[in-house]
């Protein structure tokens, strides 16, 4: 029973990520499809920045970069190169790897809102970088011959199968999460964001850590991105670097609970569900961003430490529970 | 008799402000070194160099028998060196047992994390704060948030400890509590630099007593030695004769 008691922190996540995978099977509806998409995607995106924001306490505001960059990267293997999905996907997820590796061993030095005025700068340097690349299509952007779904049987199949890779993304995703938070590096992490000088003096290697916790948090993004373009069939500056994107995952993670395993998801699940109905409503649908920077400050104003944080600070048992 | 620590002339400057000026001394593994020197004399700035959160503008230090100048703070953690701040720096929102589990899982013995749960219940229980475990750190009150630090840099189980006036702020049964707690550390064989204010501590527990004034080492001795040095009664009242006055009008 104890046994049991110990894992629900990672038992919830995945039974809501299953849940999802399921959804449109059970409903039996198209739509049903593309919501469970948008919504696993979050998640996905959202425990991946949970690892810098909520786990060691670095606020990236343009996370959103390696969603775009590995998507980039994937997609021109796809559409030009002719490479398969997979292998697409893997080379996207360990290109916007590499990408912050080389980018924490630069700015992860700057502390608060220099970090964050950094990202900011880096995700519009990257959009203006792509634009001007020849390689990539430069403004155009790339697109993805028809006949390249063939090889999957098809259009409909194809985003049958995108819909399962990215529901298996969200799980990895979340079990990345999971262990990190369990383990003696996630230790680390939480300690660098408490304090970083008293780690340092306890012995964290802070500079590695917040480098390997800046590049784990940017793997299933890259990955994430060259699914979401092979879906669409095409790639532009525009839809890879949307800078509004990045603060709807800090609204996210912020809202759920920062620095928990579940408080994304909730978080994403609940931003998301919002944004279907804000942007399907006659009266938010030009507004509805104006709403999420309502929320981000109510947040900010009355729960910082988000939904799971809020209950995991009132009570002993939920504290234990709720990793 | 093997030195832990060697200090030469270890010289640390702010712009034009010299915090430390050609500071020099030697610490035998297991004593206790009281540091003492009125307010601003670099106490806390030496404690910084020793332990790699500033490095010195000239002068070396070994640990250990190794030069360390030039390491950061992980780097010393990891050889075997702890240390607990004047003003705490609990990590507010994880537990007290979380807290003391980084000094275990990061200190020099590398522990996993099972191990460091285990090694933070002991030392939370020597400090006396065990009732306390599972709290957040944010929310003890300043004596136990002293003990944590103390607990945290324990859970290392380190080679040398510099304690930074753990005895400032507390009242009277506590500090007695903590100094009978300094003792108990010494026979665990783990040698102690203690930053302290408090004369009637740092010469019943000290072995030996060096005094800063402005930067610059104006003594060092045995307790005794100390008691009665004429600079040392200059730093802190001003003129010794003055000082002498004093002592015999009372």
């Amino acid at each position: 029973m104890k046994n049991w008691k110990q894992y629900i922190g990672i038992i919830v996540p995945l039974l809501v990520v299953a849940g999802l995978m399921l959804y449109p099977t059970i409903t039996g509806k198209a739509a049903a499809r593309e919501t469970a998409f948008t919504i696993l995607k979050a998640i996905a995106l959202a425990s991946s920045l949970n690892i810098l924001l909520g786990y060691t306490g670095y606020v990236s505001f343009g996370h959103i970069v390696f969603f775009g960059f590995g998507g980039y990267v994937g997609f021109y293997l796809l559409s030009v190169q002719g490479v398969s999905l997979w292998i697409s996907i893997l080379v996207g997820g360990i290109s916007s790897g590499l990408l912050a590796f080389l980018l924490g061993k630069a700015i992860l030095r700057l502390r608060g809102a220099y970090f964050a005025l950094a990202t900011i700068g880096v995700n519009e340097a990257m959009r203006a970088f792509i634009n001007n690349i020849e390689l990539f299509g430069g403004p155009i952007g790339l697109t993805l011959n028809f006949k390249a779904y063939q090889a999957y049987g098809g259009a409909a199949k194809a985003l049958e199968m995108a819909f399962y890779i990215v529901a298996a993304l969200a799980f990895l995703a979340l079990i990345m999460s999971y262990f990190i938070r369990t383990s003696k590096f996630g230790l680390g992490l939480l300690a660098i964001r408490e304090n970083e000088d008293a780690a340092e003096v306890m012995g964290v290697f802070a500079p590695d850590a917040k480098t390997w916790a800046y590049v784990l948090s940017a793997i299933v993004p890259g990955m994430i991105g060259v699914l979401f373009f092979f879906k669409n069939g095409n790639v532009e500056p525009h839809d890879a670097f949307p800078l509004h994107a990045s603060i709807e995952l800090l609204v996210m993670v912020m809202l759920g609970g920062q620095g928990t395993v579940l408080g994304p998801i909730l978080g994403a699940f609940a931003y998301q569900g919002m944004r279907g109905y804000l942007v399907t409503s006659d009266f938010f649908k030009d507004i509805q961003l104006s709403v999420s920077g309502a929320l981000l400050l109510m947040i900010v104003l009355f729960i910082p430490s988000g939904a799971i944080g809020w209950l995991r600070q009132r009570n002993a048992v939920l504290r234990r529970v709720l990793a | 008799m093997t030195l832990l620590l060697q200090v030469q002339g270890v010289t640390k400057r702010f712009g034009g402000l010299q915090a430390l000026t050609q500071v020099t001394f030697d610490l035998p593994k297991g004593q206790i070194l009281g540091l003492i020197g009125p307010n601003g004399a670099g106490k806390t700035t030496l404690f910084n160099t020793i332990n790699g959160v500033y490095h010195p503008e000239e002068g070396r230090i070994l640990f250990q028998g190794k030069d360390v100048t030039n390491k950061m703070p992980y780097h010393l953690a990891k050889m075997g060196m702890a240390r607990t701040h004047q003003i705490v720096r609990p990590l507010n929102e994880l537990t007290v047992r979380e807290n003391v589990m980084v000094g275990a899982c990061f200190g020099h013995e590398n522990q996993s994390l099972g191990k460091a749960a285990k090694i933070a219940d002991e030392v939370l229980e020597f400090v006396g704060i065990s009732s306390r475990t599972d709290q957040l750190a944010g929310s003890l009150n300043v004596a136990q948030k002293k003990r944590l630090e103390m607990a945290r840099a324990l859970a290392s189980h380190p080679h040398l400890l510099l304690l930074d006036e753990v005895l400032a702020g507390l009242n009277h049964s506590e500090i007695d509590g903590m100094i009978q707690m300094i003792l108990d550390i010494r026979t665990q064989g783990i040698t102690i630099i203690m930053i302290e204010h408090l004369m009637k501590a740092v010469m019943n527990v000290s072995d030996r007593i060096f005094v800063l004034d402005y930067g610059e080492q104006i003594a060092e001795g045995s307790p005794e030695e100390i008691a009665n040095h004429p600079k040392v009664i200059e730093a802190y009242l001003g003129d010794p004769k003055l000082a002498e006055q004093l002592m015999e009008e009372n």
